[in-house]
């Protein structure tokens, strides 16, 4: 079995230059992974992601005729405080002051896509799409129309973390009622019998 | 006033006694009608996770629900008049365990059954789990227990007779099921934007307040 698996850390190397090779002006991300396992990570663009999804389902040396996983993930907007050192007046003397600077980096949502051959029994390759921000812009282009398996799965994560698969023939919610609004597994999400809940408040008080 | 209440009680258990020995047999319109209705429950064949497989041993030889005269577990609510609740209540599923309360005939019962039923349990956090099944029907007797053995069941299940056995038929203390002002029936939640509307029964759900 271990020879018949890819070696993943050339494998991302490996298959971003076959991707940009087969779809002119497509532009690959890798994204590393430190841990021991290396599983490192491809963000495609959106405008070439179904076109990219399909050389990798059917080009003879991949061959990745199985979408085993599609997972959302949450990025909020990340902030960073940094401590300045600042030359202020203060009474009239030039004198040195700590200011704390922050910058916020704005959140977006993630769909992760796991893919395996059957055909030649390695991977996983991973993909990964991000959306421009978790409001409106919250849009990706699905792919069920290369892997049927993401089908139900892209459903769920429409459902749980409000992502927008663009071409989906079904997008509808899956595990929540059709009437729901929110999105459950979005981190900032708090159910409405929680923001009243009399231990919560009770925390609140010791604080 | 008391005192002589206690000593006529007295003195009818002593007569009844006394009555027995000699082959006579007594008793009241109330003692043997919550006598028959205590050794004769009839539970909905209903579970909805984990506790269910537990509800279903204590039926089976080994623990054997059948000695307390609980063995005919029916699949209408119709004709049931105990509904365990065995197991995890999803806001999903929430509507639907009301629904079938309500559809069972008087009197009625509900056990509550694990951690799950009387709280939420490990998935009181969860967007998708009831916190508890006390907040939308009235429940006779929680068990904790994640799950409850079937000991746990069985003890519940005689705790239920118990309060059968000393339910009134007349008097101030009569159960909700005869006095005719009290509903037999509870509001099924809804599927809201947000979650069940409403997300309590207030009428019903006594929460603990905790003091600040």
């Amino acid at each position: 079995m271990a020879e018949t698996t890819i070696n993943i850390t050339i494998a991302a190397e490996q298959v971003k230059a076959a991707i940009e090779a087969a779809v002119p002006g497509c532009q690959v991300e890798i994204l590393p992974n430190e841990s021991p396992s290396g599983q490192h990570s491809l963000i495609l663009d959106h405008e070439h992601a179904v076109e990219a999804a399909g050389f990798l389902r059917d080009d003879p040396e991949l061959r990745l005729d199985f979408c085993s996983d599609v997972a959302g993930v949450d990025w909020l907007d990340a902030e960073a405080k940094e401590k300045v050192k600042v030359k202020k007046l203060v009474d009239g003397v030039e004198t040195e002051v700590e200011e704390v600077k922050t910058t916020t980096t704005p959140g977006y949502l993630e769909a992760v896509y796991h893919l395996f051959s059957m055909e030649k029994k390695h991977g996983p390759v991973v993909l990964r799409l991000r959306t421009k921000d978790r409001g409106e812009g919250a849009r990706v282009p699905s792919l069920t129309p290369v892997w049927r398996s993401a089908e139900f799965q892209e459903r769920e994560a429409f459902d749980l973390y409000g992502i927008v698969f663009e071409g989906h023939p079904d997008l509808r919610r899956i595990l929540m009622w059709d009437e729901f609004k929110d999105h459950p597994m979005r981190k900032d999400y708090v159910a409405p019998e929680d923001e009243e809940e009399p231990v919560a408040a009770a925390q609140e008080g010791e604080q | 006033m008391g005192n002589v209440m206690e000593q006529n009680e007295k003195s009818v258990q002593e007569l009844k006694t006394e009555l027995s020995k000699h082959g006579v047999f007594t008793t009241t319109f109330q003692e043997i009608y919550n006598w028959g209705r205590k050794n004769s429950v009839w539970p909905l064949t209903f579970g909805l996770a984990c506790c269910a497989i537990e509800m279903i041993a204590t039926t089976m030889a080994r623990y054997d629900l059948a000695r307390f005269g609980a063995e005919v577990f029916r699949a209408s609510p119709r004709q049931a008049d105990l509904i365990i609740v065995s197991g995890t209540v999803t806001k999903k599923m929430a509507p639907q365990v009301v629904r079938l309360y309500n559809q069972m005939p008087e009197p009625k019962y509900v056990i509550a059954m694990g951690a799950c039923a009387i709280s939420g349990g490990p998935f009181h956090s969860g967007y998708n789990v009831l916190k508890g099944i006390d907040r939308y029907i009235p429940v006779d007797v929680h068990i904790p227990g994640c799950p409850p053995r079937p000991e746990a069941l069985i003890s519940a299940f005689m705790t239920l007779q118990k309060k059968i056995s000393e339910q009134q038929l007349t008097g101030e203390e009569r159960p909700r099921h005869l006095k005719a002002e009290l509903p037999s029936e509870f509001p099924v939640p809804e599927f809201g934007e947000h979650g069940l509307e409403p997300t309590e029964n207030a009428e019903v759900w006594n929460p603990l307040k905790v003091l600040q």
